[in-house]
């Protein structure tokens, strides 16, 4: 975890939480090297929030450091505070006030000039397809033009560090993808992208993941690599009856795990030349004749669920 | 402090002012109402006392001992009655709260002693009534009857018998009416001004906590006493506002005397102002949800403000325990000079105690305010 180089943007070490008995993070290490987008995945009540709290320097961890851009913010977490944007999971902005209210409020309490401001509120609203909505109430917007005013709000200074916790839950695809064109844009520029969330195909695109349970890091890696970390492999198992056929494989010999997919069923064997066959007579023998079993590439879904579902060590 | 982001944090705190109905109803109708009911509701002054007679006499000189309580204003005959049980019977019923039993030997005793006894009975349910209703009573029938015998003595030809050897001539300064009205209405306007003050500001910060827009402000880089100067700027002018009007109202509709200098006034009200406010605020750093933080605000000022400020009931006359305590009611000390200006035109320097303690009392709370809030989530 050194870092001579000076790369790593975001540093934690051995970062402890507890709220009365519950010890919500339980020692947690993290390097984060900048102009990274660093997801945190996990289930809810895996201490995600509060991670992403401590690193915005709102909340102190009862052990533990965290260095942001060489400053320590545990002992100056004010001296940290012009260097980050934190969006926290809840909406955070006024919505008694406008789109335009709004992001004048935090561009002066970031102290942007004036110009600097209305180029960069132009540039994002355009990108966040909002220049027509720039005089509504925040209140009166949707789900999804709430989070992306959010963001707009946390770039209008140009962070190094963005902290975003689940920001694209309730968010709709189109605004998602508006969203995530945003953060691609910045990785350019070198800022450090650290986000929660608790959806896979957006987990994918992220550089790296840490594999969040129960307040500690299971794994930490790029999605490839996790991906290649699964133990076993995947077989897809379609059928007109995905339910009937979950209930079918369950318990068979070398079925390390199953999920049900909509249509598919999942299912991780430990070899899957020689679990392929007998998947396919188990099926037919209990009336599913139709099965269609071939082998696929694990999504991260698959991942999270092999790796924290089981609890089995990787 | 940087002044763009105290800028930034009071402009935030206008709009959302001027954008919420309760917040604007609190700063602009509620003096308006206070006034109205505190200026007009309450009063010291006895006037129109219900009184029962029960005159035994029926002479010319009993008729007229009853005209003089009409003729005093203080009084009013509900009903002339006949017997002793009828003066008992509207005693309970509540037709009058007393009664005046002239005896039907009146004159004869009156023109031969140059004194005679009338007999009045008060309820005394409302004993400060009854105290002050006795009082105007006996006065009127003193008068009176040395009247009736001075008139009878001259008739006759003889001395006058000697009452009242000893003249007494009160002079009534700075109230000469002695108006209740002039001594509270002073001491509504900072009844209505602690009240408001602390209302306004208990809100702020308890609403950031409750519709969450806490947690991204305090991972901002402003400070705990941009966000608390920042804050109170708007609440400060609508305070000052609302001064204006309730003193405005207090010189002009309800015409009570001003004799002192406009400066003073605005000097110690800021400086209430700034006490009432801090009040608030510290309530609304400490209590994160607004009705909470608003009832707990209506607690810390109303109860001691209205009982303890001096406002109706007289510091002086409290138990010396009570009076310890009246000296940390900061309302007491604006009170105190509010009435001073008014009445007596009172300058600064003669008011330098109640504004010193004025001035400490601001310090502290401004000070205790700036550390309560931290820019933390636990």
């Amino acid at each position: 975890m050194t870092d001579p180089a000076g790369e790593v943007a975001v540093l934690a070490r051995g970062l402890v939480r507890r709220f009365g008995p519950v010890s919500a993070v339980r020692g947690i290490d993290l390097a984060v090297r900048r102009g990274e987008i660093f997801g945190l995945v996990g289930p809810d009540g895996a201490g995600k929030t509060t991670i992403m709290r401590m690193l915005a320097g709102v909340l102190r961890p009862d052990a533990g450091e965290i260095h942001l851009e060489g400053v320590d913010v545990v002992a100056d977490p004010e001296r940290a505070k012009p260097l980050l944007s934190y969006m926290p999971q809840r909406f955070g902005l006024y919505e008694d006030l406008t789109v335009a209210e709004n992001i004048f409020f935090y561009a002066t309490l970031f102290a942007v000039p004036a110009r600097v401001r209305r180029d960069r509120s132009q540039e994002l609203l355009a990108a966040a397809g909002m220049l027509p909505f720039r005089r509504r109430l925040a209140g009166q917007l949707s789900g999804g033009m709430k989070q992306k005013l959010g963001l707009v709000c946390a770039l209008i200074h140009t962070p190094r560090v963005l902290l975003l916790d689940e920001p694209t839950t309730g968010v709709d695809p189109v605004s998602r993808r508006d969203f995530w064109g945003i953060l691609y844009g910045l990785r350019e520029h070198g800022v450090t992208i650290l986000l929660s969330t608790a959806y896979m195909d957006e987990a994918e695109r992220c550089s790296r993941l840490a594999l969040l349970h129960a307040g500690a890091i299971r794994h930490c890696d790029t999605p490839a690599r996790l991906k290649q970390a699964m133990p076993g492999a995947l077989l897809a198992v379609v059928t007109r009856d995905a339910r009937r056929a979950h209930a079918a494989v369950e318990g068979a010999a070398g079925v390390l795990g199953l999920l049900l997919m909509g249509d598919r069923v999942n299912v991780r064997v430990d070899d899957a030349e020689r679990r392929a066959p007998e998947l396919r007579a188990r099926l037919a023998g209990q009336g599913i004749a139709d099965a269609d079993i071939t082998p696929i590439e694990p999504g991260i879904e698959d991942v999270f669920v092999a790796l924290l579902g089981s609890g089995s060590p990787a | 402090m940087n002044l763009g982001r105290l800028f930034a944090i009071a402009f935030k705190e206008t709009l959302q002012v001027w954008r919420d109905p309760r917040s604007l109803a609190i700063a602009l109708l509620m003096p308006l109402m206070q006034m109205v009911l505190l200026g007009y509701g309450v009063s010291l002054d006895i006037r129109r006392v219900p009184l029962c007679v029960y005159d035994q006499e029926h002479s010319q000189t009993s008729r007229e001992l009853v005209q003089r309580f009409v003729a005093s204003d203080w009084f009013v005959i509900a009903r002339n009655l006949n017997d002793e049980r009828a003066v008992r019977d509207a005693m309970n019923r509540g037709t009058c709260i007393g009664a005046v039993t002239i005896p039907v030997n009146f004159s004869r005793v009156l023109a031969s002693t140059g004194n005679a006894e009338v007999q009045t009975v008060f309820d005394a349910t409302d004993a400060n009534t009854t105290t002050i209703a006795t009082g105007y009573a006996q006065g009127v029938i003193a008068l009176a009857t040395a009247d009736f015998a001075a008139r009878w003595a001259a008739a006759h030809g003889t001395r006058p018998p000697s009452v009242g050897s000893v003249d007494l001539q009160p002079r009534v300064l700075f109230n000469e009416g002695l108006d209740s009205r002039n001594f509270i209405i002073p001491g509504v306007v900072a009844v209505i001004l602690g009240l408001i003050g602390a209302q306004l500001t208990s809100l702020t910060v308890a609403r950031e906590w409750e519709r969450g827009t806490m947690e991204q402000l305090i991972s901002t880089p402003v400070t705990a006493l941009e966000v608390m100067i920042g804050k109170l700027i708007p609440y400060f002018a609508i305070g000052l506002f609302d001064a204006a009007f309730c003193l405005a109202a207090a010189a002009f509709w309800f015409q009570v005397p001003f004799r002192g200098s406009l400066v003073t006034v605005l000097l110690t009200t800021g400086l209430f102002t700034v006490v009432v406010m801090g009040i608030g605020y510290l309530v609304s750093v400490r209590i994160r949800s607004q009705l909470g933080a608003s009832q707990v605000a209506l607690m810390l000022t109303m109860l001691p403000t209205s009982l303890l400020s001096g406002y109706t009931f007289p510091i002086d006359q409290m138990p010396a325990p009570i009076q310890a305590v009246t000296l940390i009611v900061y309302a007491r000390y604006y009170v105190t000079i509010l009435r001073a200006v008014f009445l007596k035109g009172s300058t600064v320097a003669d008011l330098a105690v109640p504004i010193l303690a004025l001035v400490l009392y601001a310090a502290a709370i401004i000070w205790i305010a700036a550390r309560a809030f931290r820019k933390r989530l636990d």
